[in-house]
């Protein structure tokens, strides 16, 4: 649905509206390089990068940032595996209990997080599970599966079922299919997915509040910089990588998945 | 196979390729019990209705494939690959992505890919369904001559009764599920088993009930084809086969002309007649004339009932 | 020996379906649903207010609790932010969906799509974090609204009850601003796809029998926007109903559901009464999703 010409107020509607999204980001770019320490006028008197030096020698921020990674690559790696099982188990066939399945992949980031948080904590404490690392990570997983699962699932059904026949005509056992059509087909989404899962927890703070125990994931060391004023500076720099870290998966996300469609050989049948 | 869509032919080709396993009885392929092995154990391969490539090989590789996970050396199965893309007149095309190619040409790389690993049995599922016409009889010439060629069984679905006739030595006609007829394409059409076959294939006139009783003191039902009808103003005298009816519609289609005769008890009786006289009249009958139609013996074909026991 | 394990699951497809389902099945079942049921079962322990102990003695006291004022005021404090935000983020997101949807192609379409994802993507607690910074006293806001000598307005603004509050960054206002702001991705983009979804023959179909714009919009772009609309607002409702940061960094004391939640079970250590509470977000969002379900909400997902 495309006409020629836009009304200048829905115009200037749409471009604002970007705009107000946007804002508030740029905000944070350009306070990481404020030359004050304490405030937050506006404007900036000068800019600077030294804010970036003094974070880095911050032994707090280092463990942080150390422990947000290790949450995240972990958290994405059993993501990858349980998202992929199940969008495989879940996408052609239809058996007894698949909708209530997928229901409950989706479940964890339809529920407020705080639920979640919540319920793996208290079952953390009857289980007598100390929170630590492996309790952040069993809590990220639970949510980051559905990215996964949603980006295999579209993919898988792009693929055409007949190409993974026609493999299978030709010769190709199961796993060789596996290997040489649906592997190389979902080796993108895969990707695509697994950055996303990635952005969601190195960014995630509401159930790691209720998981991480006295760890500091990076987004938890945010939050409580925040009644510490003293710190704006260094705070100002961490909150600019962390939304860095968070966006750019994006942008890699969506060049890996465009474009996926319209390439299985047929004309548009 | 030939039938129209949901007859079951899809389902048939499926099941020998594979894709599905017979809940009961057994498939034989040149004597050899395949029901229960999955496809990459039958000598059998497949041309899809979206010819299946994938996209993410070239043409080469697509058709290198089958060699490739039977684990013939990369050398040879590259020979081997663009032999068969000669075959189908695509040599030197190997480099392509399955993209740049048109659908005649993605058409022929399925072909060749299936035809590579020298199947006992190729099947078609509706290969031509998507190219126009042009390129369809082209190909419905190129894929018979290929067949000769190679002296394998093909077996080819479709719904298009015209392509059926032309390009098979038998055809399986379907219907709900069930083959009513494999005959011939000159049986099937002179002599079908069923109304079913008798007006899916080509157009016919099944009589039945009361007129079959009148006509012939059978209850059993009989085909005329429109053809074998003649018309004339007056009824024939002696013991000649023949119904009387208004002209209800003149249909003018270049090398004949169709009328329908509607019968007293309402049934619409399709007669064609060849314009093969120079200078024969325009239109020698006007609609609402009451005419009558009579035709041989020999052109009455008995067909049986299909009974269709819906449990099944 | 991997090609007779291939042929074994190909033959047995309810194996093969068994291997591939097990792993999420224990994952989700034992480990998520697990923890969900056991907590809302805790609902039902009794606490004892002297002692601060659990006992696993079952009683409906937490649930009747949630009826006494104090926590009824919560309840709709926290369901009156989730509409009001839901309300506000479908007015804002409206004419940048259409937009996109109507007047972009190509690349610009793309830009716009990225301009969406990454803001949506963006770090919560940064995005957050930037609102207290633009909100804080002599920050961003303020300046803007000393430069265009807005300070009359926002003085009233701040003085109608309920909305406003002793600054901006202690205001309802500003709490309804951050809420906004974070959620309002989730809503552009459902109602953009659905308004794409709109072929444009139905457009000309209605000018041809002669509707004019404005008649076309009300009759036949607005409601098959709907189903989109309800879709944004099942993120922006849900978000809103469990977030216990914002309420916390922006806007007046008071508690939402979420932060009584984190309150009861940590400073407080009444688990029971948390359980409790989390019911309330848990039944708000089924009853909502029963009523959006009607407007074609999940098949614009």
């Amino acid at each position: 649905m495309h006409s020629d010409n836009a009304s200048p107020g829905l115009r200037l509607a749409a471009w604002g509206g970007l705009l107000f999204l946007h804002f508030p980001i740029l905000i944070i770019v350009l306070y990481a390089f404020n030359t004050e320490d304490a405030a937050f006028s506006f404007p900036p008197r000068g800019l600077t990068l030294k804010w970036f030096g003094v974070a880095f020698s911050r032994p707090d921020v280092l463990e942080s940032i150390k422990l947000s990674l290790q949450v995240a690559c972990l958290a994405t790696l059993i993501a990858l595996v349980l998202g992929t099982l199940a969008a495989a188990a879940l996408y052609r066939r239809s058996f007894f209990g698949k909708e209530s399945l997928s229901l409950m992949l989706i479940l964890p980031i339809a529920l407020p997080g705080i639920i979640t948080g919540i319920a793996l904590l208290s079952a953390f404490k009857t289980l007598g599970i100390e929170p630590g690392i492996f309790t952040i990570v069993v809590g990220h997983a639970t949510f980051c599966v559905v990215i996964v699962y949603n980006n295999v699932i579209a993919r898988l059904r792009r693929t055409s079922q007949n190409q993974i026949e026609a493999s299978m005509d030709l010769g190709a056992d199961g796993w060789q299919t596996f290997r040489y059509i649906v592997l190389p087909n979902l080796g993108s989404a895969l990707l695509a997915g697994g950055m996303l899962a990635f952005a969601l927890s190195f960014d995630e703070i509401i159930v790691t509040t209720f998981t991480a125990g006295h760890e500091r994931t990076l987004p938890i060391w945010l939050l409580n910089q925040l009644s510490r004023p003293r710190d704006v500076p260094v705070t100002n720099v961490v909150a600019m990588l962390v939304m860095l870290v968070t966006m750019l998966p994006i942008l890699g996300a969506y060049y890996l998945t465009r474009g996926a469609e319209n390439v299985t050989g047929s004309d548009g049948k | 196979m030939l039938g129209p869509s949901g007859s079951g032919k899809t389902t048939c080709l499926r099941l020998i390729a594979g894709f599905e396993q017979p809940s009961h009885g057994s498939i034989r392929i040149h004597g050899v019990e395949a029901a229960g092995l999955p496809p990459y154990q039958r000598d059998v391969n497949t041309v899809f209705q979206d010819y299946a490539l994938f996209p993410h090989m070239n043409v080469r590789d697509n058709v290198a494939y089958g060699l490739k996970v039977k684990g013939v050396a990369k050398a040879q199965r590259h020979a081997r690959a663009e032999e068969a893309l000669g075959m189908v007149a695509l040599a030197g095309y190997g480099e392509r992505k399955p993209v740049q190619l048109s659908g005649g040409q993605r058409q022929r790389v399925a072909l060749a890919r299936a035809l590579v690993n020298r199947p006992r049995v190729l099947l078609l599922d509706e290969p031509l369904g998507a190219l126009d016409l042009k390129l369809r009889e082209q190909m419905q010439g190129e894929l018979k001559k290929l067949q000769r060629q190679l002296g394998i069984t093909f077996i080819f679905v479709t719904h298009d009764q015209t392509e059926a006739l032309s390009m098979s030595d038998r055809v399986a006609v379907f219907n709900r599920g069930r083959i009513e007829q494999v005959d011939t394409p000159r049986n099937l059409y002179m002599q079908p088993a069923t109304p079913f076959v008798a007006e899916f294939v080509g157009t016919s006139n099944v009589l039945r009930g009361e007129l079959a009783q009148h006509l012939v003191a059978s209850p059993q039902p009989f085909s005329i084809r429109p053809e074998h009808i003649r018309l004339s103003a007056s009824a024939i005298p002696g013991d000649v086969l023949q119904l009387s009816g208004v002209l209800h519609d003149i249909q003018y289609q270049g090398s004949t002309t169709r009328y329908e005769l509607q019968l007293d008890n309402g049934q619409l009786l399709a007669v064609s007649q060849a314009n093969s006289q120079w200078h024969a009249d325009a239109a020698p009958w006007q609609p609402g004339q009451r005419l009558h139609a009579h035709w041989p013996r020999e052109a009455m074909t008995a067909l049986r009932e299909t009974v269709l026991d819906e449990g099944r | 020996m991997m090609r007779r394990l291939a042929t074994l699951l190909y033959r047995r497809p309810n194996l093969y379906l068994a291997m591939l389902l097990i792993p999420p099945l224990i994952w989700f079942g034992a480990i998520y649903l697990g923890s969900l049921l056991a907590l809302l079962w805790q609902g039902f322990y009794t606490f004892d207010d002297f002692t601060m102990a659990v006992t696993p003695e079952l009683t409906l006291a937490n649930f009747a609790a949630l009826l006494q004022p104090s926590n009824f005021d919560i309840i709709l404090r926290t369901l009156g932010m989730a509409v009001a935000v839901s309300i506000a983020s479908a007015v804002l997101a409206f004419p940048i969906a259409y937009y996109m949807a109507r007047y972009t192609r190509g690349s610009t379409k793309a830009f716009f799509y990225i301009a969406v994802m990454m803001p949506m993507w963006a770090s919560y607690i940064v995005k957050a974090y930037a609102w207290t910074l633009l909100l804080a006293k002599g920050g961003v806001a303020q300046w803007f609204v000393q430069q265009l000598n807005l300070e009359p307005l926002l003085q009233w603004l701040l003085g109608i009850p309920g909305v406003g509050g002793s600054t901006l960054s202690t205001s309802h206002l500003g709490r309804f601003m951050v809420f906004v702001y974070i959620w309002l991705p989730f809503m552009i983009l459902p109602i953009q796809a659905a308004l794409e979804r709109l072929p444009p023959s139905l457009l000309h179909a209605s000018a041809d029998l002669g509707a004019r714009p404005r008649q076309t919009f009300v009759q036949v772009i607005l409601p098959l926007a709907v189903p989109g609309i309800a879709a944004g607002s099942i993120f922006t409702f849900s978000l809103t109903l469990g977030d216990f940061i914002v309420p916390q960094l922006v806007g007046p004391p008071g508690y939402f559901i979420g932060s009584m939640v984190y309150a009861q079970q940590g400073a407080i250590g009444n688990m029971p009464m948390a359980a409790a509470f989390t019911l309330v977000p848990i039944m708000l969002i089924a009853v909502y999703l029963t009523l959006v379900k009607r407007l074609g909400a999940f098949d614009a997902l």
